[in-house]
This record gives C-alpha cells, sequence and structure tokens, in this order.
C-alpha cells in the first residue's frame, strides 16, 4: 500500500501485526505491550521491527529501547484522540528518536500540519485519496510561535 | 496595546487562507460533518438554532478603535448590525451565513483580529482584569504576561485536540477581577517575601456542569518560567484526562480524581524536564511590555475643577461617576464604564452604531482604545475628569450609560434558548422582568452591590453558580424552570452558590428575586452588602419568604 513520507507518496510494505496474530516475515510493527513482552525473540526476527503507540501507552516504556526499533507508528483511534501529539512530541524532544515517526489510525488531512510540528513525519490513511490534501496541508503555515519538533 | 509585526500577520492570514480552503472542501463534500465541526469550531463558529454563530477572540479584552470600527463593519455587512460581548471578553455574531465566514475572518485580519481557538477542544483565549494597568490595587500589569500566552496557546501543535476546552486566566491585582480560581488554570500575580512578583498557579477550576473551586498548585512560580509550567500542565491533562466521558474530561475531574497532591506531582516531573529550555527571556518580556507602556498622561489633569463642580450641578452625573467609573493610578483620570445593560436591550448587546460611537469616544478621550469586561460591558479606561461630564453625556445619548454597573441590573447572560443549540430556557427574557421589577434606579441603587448570573442550561456560560444570585434554567418534560442560588462569588472568596430549594416555574423567578431582595433589605444591618448578609443569615430565611 501506499504512504506519505517525508512529503512524498511512496509504496510501503510494513504490516502492522496484532496481538493474536502469528508474526510472519518481513518489516513489522507490533503493539508496545507486546514489545515490551516479546522483545528478546522479536530481536531474532528477519526484517526490521517497528512498535505501535496506543493512546494509553506510556512512550517512556521504550525509550531503552529505541535504537532497536526502526519504525513507531502514533495511534489515532479517533481524530479527536490528541494524544499522540504528545507522544510524538516527547519521543523527538526528550527521548531523541531519529528514526520514521508514523501517523496511523482516523484523522484528518488537515491535522497533518501539526502531526508534522509535533515530530511525525509519515502518513498512514486508509483512504488514499486523501494523500493529495495531506500533503498539501502540510505547507499550511509558514511561520509559527512555539518551539516544537519542527 | 499589543501591536502585530509581519510574522504575527502572516500567520493570521495564512490561517485565513487554510480555512477558506476547509469551508470549499466541506462545501464541496471533501470534508465530512464531524471533522468540519472540528475545524470550524477551532475557527470560532459555531451552529446554532436559527443561524451559525461566529466568536472573534478580544485578546485579553483590548480592542482598539480601529477594532471597534471593523467590529461595526462586519455586524452590518455580514450580520443584523449588532454584536454580542461575552464572559471570555470576546464579541458573538449570531447570524453570519457559512459560506461568509472566509471572507469575515480576512476583513478581521485586516485588523489584526481573528476568532482562533474561541471554541473546540483547545487552549482558549485568555481574559484578565479589564482594569489592568489602570487599577489602583496592582501588583503587576498582567498583559504583557497574557500577549506571551497568547501567543504559546495560538496553534499550539500538540494542544489542539485535549480531552476538552481549556481556558487561561489572569489577574495582577490584589482584589481578583478575572475569576482565576474559576478557570482550568488561574495566574495571580503576587509578591513573595523577598519582594519579587511571580505567579500563584491555580489549577481545576471551572464553572459549567460541575463547578469547582480551582486549587492551588504552585503558590510561587518565577516568571521566567511561566510557559515551561503552562505547557506541563496541559501536556499532563493532555495524556492523563479523561477521554471516555465529555461531561468528564475537563482538567478539574483529573485534579478531583487524582488529588491536588498527585497532580502537583506529575505537573512537578514533567516540569523539571522542560524548564531550563523554556525560559521567557528578559529581552522577550521588555519587548512584549513595550506594547504596554502607559499612555502620555496629562500631568495637571487632576487641578481641573470642571469635575467636582458638574457633580455638585448634576445628580444624574454624580450618581453615573459612582457606579459606573472605577479610580485610576493616575491623579485626575478615571476609568469609565460604558454599561451595555440598558434596559431594554439583551445583556452585552451592543449595536454597530454604538460600536462605532465607542471607537469615535475612544479616540477623542482615551487614546483610542477600549476593552470587554467579562461581566459583558465595556471600558474606556483612561479618561481625564475634565471630560468626563461630556463622555456622560455622549453615552447618555447612545444608551450606554444606565448606571448599574455592579447593581442588580448589571446581570450576567447568556443567549438562552432564543439563539443557543444547548440552552434549555431562557434567559434573556427573563433578564427583561427583572429589569422591569427593578426600575426604580434609586432602590437599585439602595440595593447596592449585587451580582445576578443567569444561564439557560447547566453548561453554566453565564457563571450562574458563582452569582450572589444565581439562576439556572433547566428543561422539565418539555416546561422551561429555574433553579436559584445564593451567595456564590468569583471573587478573592470565590464560593458556590447555594440551592435555595425546588426549581420555580417561569412566571415565579422574577417574583423570587424580589422577594430576595425583601429579605435582605430587612436583614441587612448598616452598610451590609447582599453577599455578606447571605453569608451572615444562611439561605434559610430566604427560603423561607419563598416557599
Amino acid at each position: 500500500m501506499k504512504i506519505i513520507k517525508d512529503k512524498q507518496i511512496i509504496e510501503d510494505s510494513w504490516q502492522h501485526i496484532a496481538d493474536d496474530e502469528e508474526i510472519g516475515n518481513g518489516d513489522i510493527t507490533v503493539s508496545l505491550s507486546r514489545w515490551s513482552s516479546e522483545k528478546n525473540t522479536l530481536a531474532n526476527h528477519s526484517g526490521n521491527i517497528g512498535v505501535r503507540i496506543a493512546p494509553a501507552d506510556n512512550v517512556a516504556d521504550i525509550a531503552d529501547d529505541l535504537n532497536k526499533i526502526n519504525l513507531i507508528a502514533v495511534e489515532l483511534p479517533a481524530f479527536t484522540d490528541g494524544r499522540a501529539f504528545s507522544h510524538a512530541r516527547l519521543l523527538r524532544s526528550r527521548y531523541g528518536y531519529e528514526g520514521e515517526i508514523r501517523a496511523v489510525g482516523k484523522y484528518m488531512a488537515d491535522q497533518a500540519f501539526y502531526l508534522q510540528r509535533v515530530g511525525v513525519n509519515a502518513f498512514e490513511l486508509e483512504d488514499t485519496e486523501e494523500y493529495p490534501a495531506v500533503i498539501s496541508t502540510l505547507n499550511d503555515f509558514t511561520v509559527k510561535y512555539q518551539a516544537s519538533t519542527n | 496595546m499589543y501591536q502585530y509585526n509581519d510574522d504575527d500577520q502572516t500567520l493570521i492570514d495564512e490561517r485565513v487562507t487554510q480555512y477558506r480552503g476547509q469551508t470549499e472542501r466541506y462545501l464541496k463534500g471533501e470534508i465530512g460533518e464531524d471533522e468540519f465541526r472540528a475545524l470550524r469550531l477551532m475557527n470560532g463558529l459555531y451552529i446554532q438554532t436559527h443561524a451559525p454563530m461566529l466568536r472573534v477572540a478580544g485578546p485579553y479584552g483590548l480592542l482598539s478603535s480601529k477594532q471597534l470600527r471593523m467590529l461595526a463593519h462586519v455586524s452590518r455587512k455580514y450580520d443584523k448590525s449588532y454584536a454580542h460581548i461575552t464572559t471570555r471578553q470576546n464579541i458573538q455574531f449570531n447570524w453570519p451565513d457559512l459560506k461568509n465566514v472566509p471572507d469575515i475572518l480576512a476583513d478581521l485580519a485586516s485588523v489584526q483580529m481573528h476568532a482562533i481557538q474561541t471554541s473546540g477542544n483547545c487552549l482558549r483565549n485568555t481574559t484578565t482584569d479589564h482594569l489592568a494597568g489602570v487599577c489602583t490595587d496592582e501588583i503587576e500589569d498582567p498583559r504583557a504576561y497574557c500577549e506571551i500566552i497568547r501567543q504559546w496557546t495560538i496553534l499550539h501543535p500538540e494542544f489542539a485536540y485535549l480531552p476538552r476546552k481549556f481556558k487561561i486566566a489572569v489577574s495582577g491585582s490584589e482584589q481578583d477581577r478575572a475569576a482565576t480560581q474559576l478557570h482550568d488554570i488561574g495566574l495571580h500575580l503576587i509578591k513573595n517575601d523577598a519582594g519579587e512578583t511571580g505567579f500563584r498557579v491555580l489549577v481545576g477550576g471551572g464553572l459549567g456542569r460541575t463547578p469547582v473551586i480551582g486549587k492551588v498548585i504552585r503558590p510561587f512560580l518565577e516568571k521566567k518560567h511561566l510557559l515551561s509550567y503552562l505547557e506541563a500542565i496541559v501536556r499532563v491533562y493532555n495524556l492523563n484526562g479523561r477521554r471516555d466521558n465529555k461531561y468528564k474530561a475537563r482538567i478539574k475531574i483529573l485534579v478531583k480524581e487524582s488529588g491536588i497532591d498527585k497532580m502537583a506531582e506529575w505537573v512537578e516531573a514533567e516540569w523539571q524536564q522542560i524548564k531550563d529550555g523554556m525560559e521567557v527571556s528578559d529581552e522577550r518580556y521588555a519587548e512584549t511590555k513595550a506594547h504596554f507602556t502607559p499612555p502620555t498622561y496629562e500631568e495637571n489633569a487632576h487641578q481641573d475643577s470642571s469635575f467636582d463642580a458638574n457633580k455638585n450641578q448634576s445628580a444624574a452625573f454624580a450618581t453615573w461617576i459612582k457606579y459606573n467609573t472605577a479610580d485610576h493610578k493616575t491623579p485626575g483620570y478615571r476609568a469609565a464604564f460604558v454599561s451595555l445593560k440598558a434596559p431594554d436591550s439583551p445583556p452585552g448587546d451592543i449595536t454597530d452604531k454604538q460600536l462605532d460611537a465607542i471607537a469615535d469616544l475612544a479616540d477623542q478621550f482615551s487614546f483610542g482604545e477600549a476593552r470587554t469586561t467579562h461581566r459583558q460591558n465595556m471600558v474606556l479606561a483612561d479618561i481625564k475628569q475634565a471630560d468626563l461630564f461630556d463622555l456622560w453625556q455622549k453615552l447618555d445619548a447612545l444608551s450606554l450609560a444606565t448606571p448599574n454597573i455592579g447593581t442588580a441590573t448589571d446581570m450576567i447572560c447568556c443567549p438562552g434558548l432564543d439563539f443557543c443549540a444547548l440552552a434549555n430556557a431562557g434567559s434573556i427574557g427573563i433578564a427583561k422582568e427583572i429589569n422591569e421589577a427593578l426600575d426604580n434606579i434609586d432602590y437599585l441603587h439602595d440595593i447596592g452591590d449585587l451580582k445576578i448570573n443567569m444561564s439557560g442550561c447547566m453548561n453554566g456560560c453565564a457563571h450562574q453558580s458563582v452569582g450572589h444570585i444565581g439562576i439556572l434554567g433547566v428543561d422539565k418534560k418539555g416546561v422551561e424552570w429555574y433553579q436559584l442560588t445564593l451567595g456564590g462569588s468569583s471573587e478573592n472568596e470565590a464560593a458556590l452558590g447555594e440551592r435555595l430549594g425546588p426549581a420555580l416555574a417561569k412566571d415565579q423567578v422574577t417574583q423570587a428575586v424580589s422577594t430576595i431582595l425583601d429579605v435582605y433589605i430587612k436583614q441587612r444591618l448598616d452598610e451590609e452588602v447582599f453577599l455578606d448578609t447571605v453569608k451572615r443569615i444562611g439561605v434559610n430565611p430566604f427560603k423561607e419568604a419563598i416557599y
């Protein structure tokens, strides 16, 4: 499927593995709780590993593992749930994570600008027809008041 | 007052462009109802009973004459030639057309105004004392801090989708005129034992369905740490506030459920991580403060003798001075209230002609500036005493000089069932009835200091729970009923009103208010004001007289 990464629409092969799903091959993301309980076996996985941060998760729980993680997906189960914004901000500013942070879930193209400001650099939406709008809103503002990640 | 630089202007211009695009995409069906709702609310646009309502930010209540004229223009061109002043010192238009809103916002942007974050679950317009910079009991002028907070809140990328709305108020004086104890965060400028000024920080206050008085989370915060401390509180709230129930989502519920000590511990831990990187530098403060230097007052203003002569000659003028003006820190000057509580007009409403006229009066008498108050009036803050008589006559001709500031007919009142989609009961009609019952000005003045606050539903926009007399409209099986409370206050001795008894039918409310005032007049001692009598004798004597 396609995602947006660094303002470009690209092909993407990462698979999001549910907690009750078998882990196959290739690049995969797992939930933070699965990562926490299975990280020793996951270390032997052949592909890249990513971790999904649910709204109620505490990102401090993976602070020590960030060098083993190639992607962090911050989840927005609904566009009104703003916890992902703080998660991304903390991952970038406090814990110095430099890999891909991807916004996943149900959110609006019009939230992409703020998501980018807090450190999200990749966007995955079910409705890929939204992607041109996402890319366009990333340029909504040329000025800002607050220091943030971007 | 604060003047935009190029970046400030670019930001609000780009916001207009962004919202214009969003409106166009919505009208073409490319943005869904729920999604557009969130976007329009963060641009001040509600959908009300009859029409959309647009809420324009009055940043901590300050308006220039140019801005007043633009508000008049907007009301004429896009609305029904009037506007409404709110308890957050904002300005509302009740009848704009959704498709015209981008044009309205562009007109407002041309005079450095916007409607950003006047609604929605985000950081709202910061409010302060309407007498900031001129009052006699000021510890420090709070306006530069308000502007620094305004800039921090506007388009804050992390805090635009909070569990619920978030309101901050700042007070810089001994007497709290900004209801800081009833805000999500209240900031009170104080002096510590070493004589340094800092902030007492309160958290978790609020009105609405569950009124709560804020608790002190930090007794003294150094001023340079203002933004990091705010950021720490809001981040803790964003991550931990309840999102499962909209009625339990305000920070006051988080504070209540976790306890203030736990909350303080979380905030402290967060703050320690960010405080050193977010200091408000001396340069930044000085630069902002420079926008709020006092105007050039006339040194000999207090030597004028016409002021006393006019007071002696005109009892009506003397009465207006007593009720509708306040002491000023500069000798020979007073702050004058513009009463938006004339008997025949809904509380807080103002016409285009009045807005234009106030702009002219501000230019003529008050350095081109005016302010909105959280009690839904306006203030011309810097009037030379020699000009007061002239100003009074002109305000009187505009029906803006009803001498009722701080009295029973200076009611805070929401738009109620007449306009608001949330309301359960009418409020403007009752306000009118109470006004008619208290039309004897001598009686009104005999009753003296009294705050009546009335909301048409339990969302409590008119702060009824902190009214000396609070009136809350409720719906019982399609019929409007009214719940009365007594003894509330939003000032230094903040208190929530006590319920008087079962709700009253619509036609009993005005009579009940009159009965309450009769009991007060009978029971008061010497100069005792209403609130003190209620505190001394309790609600029972009032209850017995009504039920």
